[in-house]
């Protein structure tokens, strides 16, 4: 995705299969050559409205059923903004414990050989694979007070993690962990060692290279990642819920409350919080894509 | 272009495809790197324990513990609760949703990318940016909403109820939501692919007199065909084990309506943690083959298009 673009455009016209953004650009624009705009393009729009633009406008519209006051008064319920305080709070711990150690990982990846890299660059990609019930089962009964890990932790520090906020900070890390990792990964392997090089023979020690070339290099795709990965722990639901305990005010999740309200039959109620969640989805994305832009011009910038 | 190769990808982080050929060349950098271009041994030490560490506490711990928890009663149990009715209804209800996702998602994916790829017009920025809405959307309002549209108070809820046809609480629903959650992956996998390659193979194609459909199925499809592949396994596992989504929109009908993910929170909560894990060794397999198969398939891409093909591999 991003990083490959970036990587071409990095890598000028050195590379004759690097065929990149404004040449196809040019073709593209010979608008109507190529047939099937009108089939595909229908079908795109006529699919997405269906099955993504019309379910998601009745959020919205449903909400509104509560008027204006209603409406307030059931996104600002003192359990719903604990569960927002729980969900961000957990959320961003998660997020930057991710970009700190997705950095560790990605950095050792790409620079350390070591027997079994192959296989564990591979299973960097389990939380995507692995059903998150799954994985939040498996977290609970690891972390729980019984649990291998969990029984050890409170043997020796005294923490509960399992039905506890920080039982929901070690699910958020399992689901977030590739997000860094993958996006950090490629940026790290583009760097030209001659910049070290340089750096080094102009006297830098290895600290200085790293906090004065490499780090600002890396740090648009670290800020992707820990948007990523923040973005995600928002909205997860499925790890979660078995690790959190589900106390009210305490370890509840904002998605959890829409399902109890979903199950008291308050769908009006539901679907506003859904709206507020909605609302940052579209924040988020919004972010996510104005970081992208600044990492790929940053670039070209970087060439020139 | 941000938004084109805007990155909220789910399981779609697509460095990876590139990060086996960078990681070939950057293999022969690293061994070569000499001393002062690397760190000190302790640091090197250090960085290592800490990744290893924290995939440890994080990525092993867990799979394992799917496992150990799976067999610690004895195979017998093991096999007692996979071979359970209950739970060979929901996997054949997985499947089956699964077998419905994958054709939609790859038609729905090629046709978005050809439109986005292949032609100019106002408002392609945002169209990719709906492609990613699932993934940041909670799959819990992915849920809701169709329970609003659909559910005996939704706004098609009278005429549903009139014509006896049953969407939420239902398997109809639970393919809704599915689809909801996967559309994005085919698409997010070839858009980058199908900008990278250009249309210049389809255009010479045009000249030569060709159809659309054979343009298509003779030119496009063999170029994309890993990116197809890739997505799919990407979205087929998360088809598989989608769990947010699918469990509002269920009902939890044991037998009827329950997916494998859904089972296997009823038999957690029932403190039937064996069984529990029983069934979710199988989607842990299936995550490792997922896994070994998206591999697989970076690696084809790498060998079959050597370094200069590289560039359109996303």
């Amino acid at each position: 995705m991003h990083s490959s673009t970036i990587s071409e455009r990095r890598r000028g016209g050195d590379a004759p299969a690097a065929r990149s953004g404004p040449s196809h650009g040019a073709q593209a624009s010979r608008f109507g050559v190529l047939p099937g705009f009108g089939l595909t393009m229908g079908y795109s729009m006529l699919y997405l409205s269906i099955l993504v633009l019309i379910p998601l406008a009745t959020l919205p519209i449903k909400a509104s059923d509560l008027g204006w006051e209603g409406f307030w008064a059931a996104v600002s319920a003192p359990r719903v903004v604990a569960s927002y305080r729980l969900t961000f709070g957990a959320s961003l711990v998660a997020a930057l414990v991710n970009t700190f150690f997705g950095f560790v990982v990605a950095w050792v990846l790409v620079r350390y050989r070591f027997p079994g890299r192959r296989f564990l660059d591979a299973l960097v990609d389990l939380p995507f694979a692995l059903p998150t019930a799954v994985a939040g089962i498996a977290l609970t009964t690891l972390y729980a007070s019984n649990g291998w890990l969990g029984s050890r932790i409170e043997q020796w520090w005294g923490w509960k993690i399992a039905y506890t906020p920080a039982g929901i900070v070690i699910a958020l890390i399992f689901i977030g962990m590739p997000f860094v990792v993958r996006t950090v990964q490629p940026v790290l392997q583009d760097i030209e060692r001659e910049l070290e090089e340089a750096a080094a023979s102009l006297g830098a020690g290895r600290l200085d290279v790293f906090l004065k070339v490499l780090l600002p290099a890396v740090f648009p795709a670290l800020l992707t990642g820990f948007a990523l990965a923040f973005a995600r722990a928002i909205g997860e639901y499925g790890s979660v819920i078995f690790i959190a305990g589900n106390r009210p005010m305490v370890s509840e999740i904002t998605p959890l409350l829409i399902i109890s309200k979903l199950e008291q039959f308050d769908y009006a109620g539901a679907a506003a919080i859904a709206t507020v969640m909605l609302g940052f989805s579209f924040v988020l994305l919004l972010f996510i894509n104005v970081l992208q832009w600044w990492k790929g011009h940053r670039d070209v910038g970087r060439t020139k | 272009m941000s938004s084109v190769d805007a990155a909220v990808a789910d399981g779609i982080a697509r460095p990876g495809w590139r990060a086996h050929a960078a990681a070939r060349r950057a293999s022969a950098q690293a061994r070569q790197a000499p001393a002062h271009l690397t760190e000190p041994r302790w640091v090197r030490t250090l960085l290592l324990l800490a990744a290893l560490g924290f995939l440890g506490l994080f990525l092993f711990a867990p799979l394992i513990t799917v496992f150990a928890e799976a067999l610690r009663r004895g195979t017998a149990l093991y096999f007692s609760a996979i071979a359970d009715p209950d739970a060979w209804a929901a996997i054949r209800l997985t499947l089956l949703v699964a077998a419905i996702s994958l054709p939609v998602n790859l038609i729905f994916g090629v046709a978005v990318a050809w439109a986005v790829t292949r032609f100019q017009f106002r408002g392609k920025q945002l169209l990719v940016t709906l492609i990613d809405l699932p993934f940041t959307v909670s799959p819990v309002v992915a849920g809701l909403v169709f329970i609003l549209l659909f559910g005996r108070h939704g706004w098609l809820g009278d005429f549903l109820l009139a014509h006896d046809m049953k969407i939420v609480y239902a398997v109809p629903g639970v393919v809704l939501a599915t689809l909801f959650v996967t559309f994005p992956f085919v698409a997010r996998s070839l858009i980058p692919l199908m900008q990278a390659q250009g249309s210049d193979e389809e255009h010479a194609a045009l000249t030569l007199g060709a159809s659309g459909w054979t343009i298509f199925r003779r030119v496009t499809l063999p170029n994309i065909k890993w990116g197809l592949l890739y997505g799919a396994i990407l979205g087929n596992a998360r088809a598989i084990g989608e769990f947010g989504a699918v469990s509002v929109v269920s009902g939890h009908v044991r037998g009827l309506t329950n997916t494998m993910t859904l089972h296997i929170e009823i038999l957690y909560n029932e403190y039937m943690f064996s069984a529990a894990f029983a069934v979710a060794s199988l989607l842990a397999l299936l995550a490792l083959v997922t896994l070994a198969l998206k591999s697989w398939v970076e690696w084809r891409t790498n060998v079959q298009q050597g370094g200069a093909g590289r560039a359109a591999i996303v």
